[in-house]
């Protein structure tokens, strides 16, 4: 018998906690094929974050450090500045990373630290219960913003690519989608090629993730993937941000 | 090799880099710079890694994670820095991962001062982070010290898995005096099969972390760590007493305090008055056994810091209502006089008027 579909060898046995629909599951998929496609997972260290994704540890099948709130990649950081030739990776959501970790993910970029961050921006708290995130969108409802996001008390939503954009040491930036499968084959795309500039030694490579909570957002998985379309686009606007061979391709 | 003459915190770098450390991460604080500014020039020399990272809680957490890819990794810093890493610090010590963290004390509570100080012993000795844990904590008085202990605390760290604190205080870090970079004692080295390194494709993954959402491997893991505990308390206490048999008051400090007692010690065996001195060199394990060498005519023990009083509470748990258990205390930078301990020690032995 043909086999045309098959869970990749980057993943562990472990069932996913994740909450049914939700896009985790999908970026996990997505790096774990690129390391595997790569040839470095035998190489590869991750770093978890704190956050919905806490537990993945337990499910990428290379070896894993769990980070503290926001300081995956100052971790990540240590790890790669002992093992040079490792692919390290961290794989952070907006509250980690957008919040309480901007400065490890900012300065970790002016460093150049040759190492790949994936940023999963579903525009809330999830784990924690659908607080608001600094990528919550001006109007959207969380539990602690239960009149919607307003301008005037939290400001405007962080958009991280086009700040990292900024920084030199960042060489590879963009910000993908899940929401239908052409622009699922492009994120894995994205993850590849950021690894690529990773191995290649030339900086910090970063991928931001636009992704889905219908938990926390109150909408059916298909719902959700149609408010993100509609939504999250608009504001994080995809495409690369920066690449290797220099300057913006934004698209 | 002879003696050089050398700042503190300069010895403590080449003493680390001879210690096997290869990988730094700090951040600039008063009074401890010379040791990242050292580490900065003299790690590349034998292929190491200094990293200067955006603040202290990133410099921590760039230790654990080296730590946990099996790099011999250090960090320094000062009090109020001190105060940012103990998050990682705790996160180290659940993850069991082994480090060398040098704090140079100075005067607090929040920015406090720059001028030495001993009022950290509280943040060192009970946990600044959160949860059940503890650290190796060795307290240096000289310089000659500091250099010959941090070996030993590489060593430590590696053979229980755990973060180790070389608590100095400003005088020490700032101090230039002779010493001898000597060979120490090393321990046989200790293999890391838990070590971040990449798999391979040859085995299960590794994973360092410190989160067990199930109760009873919480438990566990604490239970594991009180029993190593246990052993680092049995094996690893070190202390350095003098003349307690026939002492009619006992001294204890630590640390530069330590220095200062001695002369105070020498003014008051001058007047005839017999004087102990008890001297922690580990803070955690604290050598409270040591006080039960103390005769029986002893009047009264003295405790001295540059603190309003942090160690007294070992010292009142060691004493245990068998003596008197006094105090004297300069702080905020201000270093003791030693005619100014002898005349609280005049005191106690009865020869000069409360």
């Amino acid at each position: 018998m043909k086999v045309i579909y098959d869970k990749s060898p980057g993943l562990t046995d472990s069932a996913l906690h994740y909450c049914p629909g939700c896009t985790h599951g999908i970026i996990h998929k997505l790096i774990a094929e690129a390391l595997v496609d790569l040839d470095v997972l035998g190489s590869a260290i991750g770093v978890a974050p704190v956050g919905c994704s806490v537990f993945a540890y337990q499910y990428f099948n290379c070896d894993m450090q769990e980070a503290a709130h926001g300081r995956a990649p100052a971790v990540a950081t240590g790890i790669k500045r002992v093992h040079p030739e490792a692919a390290v990776f961290t794989y952070q959501g907006d509250g980690d990373l957008a919040a309480i970790g901007t400065a490890e993910v900012v300065h970790a970029a002016v460093r150049g630290e040759k190492i790949t961050t994936i940023f999963v921006n579903n525009a809330i708290y999830g784990m924690t219960g659908g607080q608001m995130a600094p990528t919550t969108l001006v109007g959207q409802k969380a539990t602690t913003a239960p009149f919607g996001r307003t301008e005037a008390l939290h400001g405007k939503p962080l958009r991280v690519s086009e700040l990292l954009a900024t920084v030199d040491g960042a060489k590879f930036v963009e910000r993908v989608s899940l929401h239908d499968p052409a622009h699922v084959r492009r994120a894995g795309r994205a993850i590849r090629e950021a690894f690529e500039c990773q191995i290649r030694g030339e900086g910090f490579s970063f991928v931001e993730v636009l992704s889905t909570c219908p938990t926390n957002w109150g909408l059916t998985p298909a719902e959700a993937l149609h408010w993100l379309e509609e939504n999250m686009i608009p504001y994080y606007s995809l495409g690369k941000f920066r690449t290797p061979e220099g300057g913006s391709k934004n698209d | 090799m002879g003696k050089v003459l050398m700042k503190g915190n300069e010895a403590i770098g080449s003493a680390a880099i001879r210690a096997g450390c290869r990988y730094f991460f700090g951040y600039p604080i008063t009074p401890q710079n010379e040791v990242p500014e050292y580490m900065s020039r003299h790690l590349p020399e034998v292929g190491g890694v200094f990293v200067q990272a955006e603040s202290e809680i990133a410099a921590i957490n760039m230790v654990y994670g080296a730590a946990g890819a099996g790099g011999r990794v250090m960090t320094s810093s000062s009090s109020p820095g001190i105060a940012l890493k103990q998050e990682g610090i705790s996160y180290l010590a659940g993850a069991r991962l082994p480090c060398v963290i040098v704090n140079v004390m100075r005067g607090g509570p929040g920015l406090g001062g720059i001028q030495p100080a001993q009022s950290d012993y509280f943040q060192a000795t009970r946990g600044g982070g959160n949860g059940d844990y503890r650290i190796i904590v060795e307290a240096p008085s000289t310089l000659q010290e500091a250099v010959d202990l941090m070996q030993e605390s590489f060593d430590l760290a590696d053979r229980y898995r755990i973060p180790v604190m070389l608590l100095c205080d400003g005088m020490i870090g700032q101090m230039m005096e002779p010493v001898e970079l000597r060979e120490a004692d090393r321990r046989p080295p200790v293999e890391k099969p838990w070590a971040t390194v990449g798999t391979g494709g040859k085995r299960k993954p590794n994973i360092i972390t410190s989160l067990y959402l199930n109760p009873a491997e919480l438990e566990e893991l604490n239970l594991l760590l009180a029993a190593q505990y246990r052993e680092i308390t049995e094996r690893e206490t070190r202390v350095e007493s003098i003349g307690l048999e026939g002492a009619r008051v006992v001294v204890a400090a630590y640390g530069t305090t330590a220095r200062i007692v001695r002369e105070a010690v020498d003014l008051c065996t001058a007047k005839g008055i017999p004087v102990g001195l008890i001297r922690p060199i580990t803070l955690w394990p604290y050598p409270y056994a040591e006080f039960d060498k103390i005769g029986k005519d002893c009047l009264g023990v003295l405790c001295v810091e540059m603190s309003m009083g942090q160690m007294l509470d070992d010292v009142k748990i060691a004493a245990n209502g068998r003596w008197p258990v006094h105090f004297y205390g300069r702080t905020g930078g201000v270093v003791p006089d030693p005619r100014d301990i002898a005349r609280e020690i005049e005191v106690i032995a009865g020869r000069r008027p409360v």
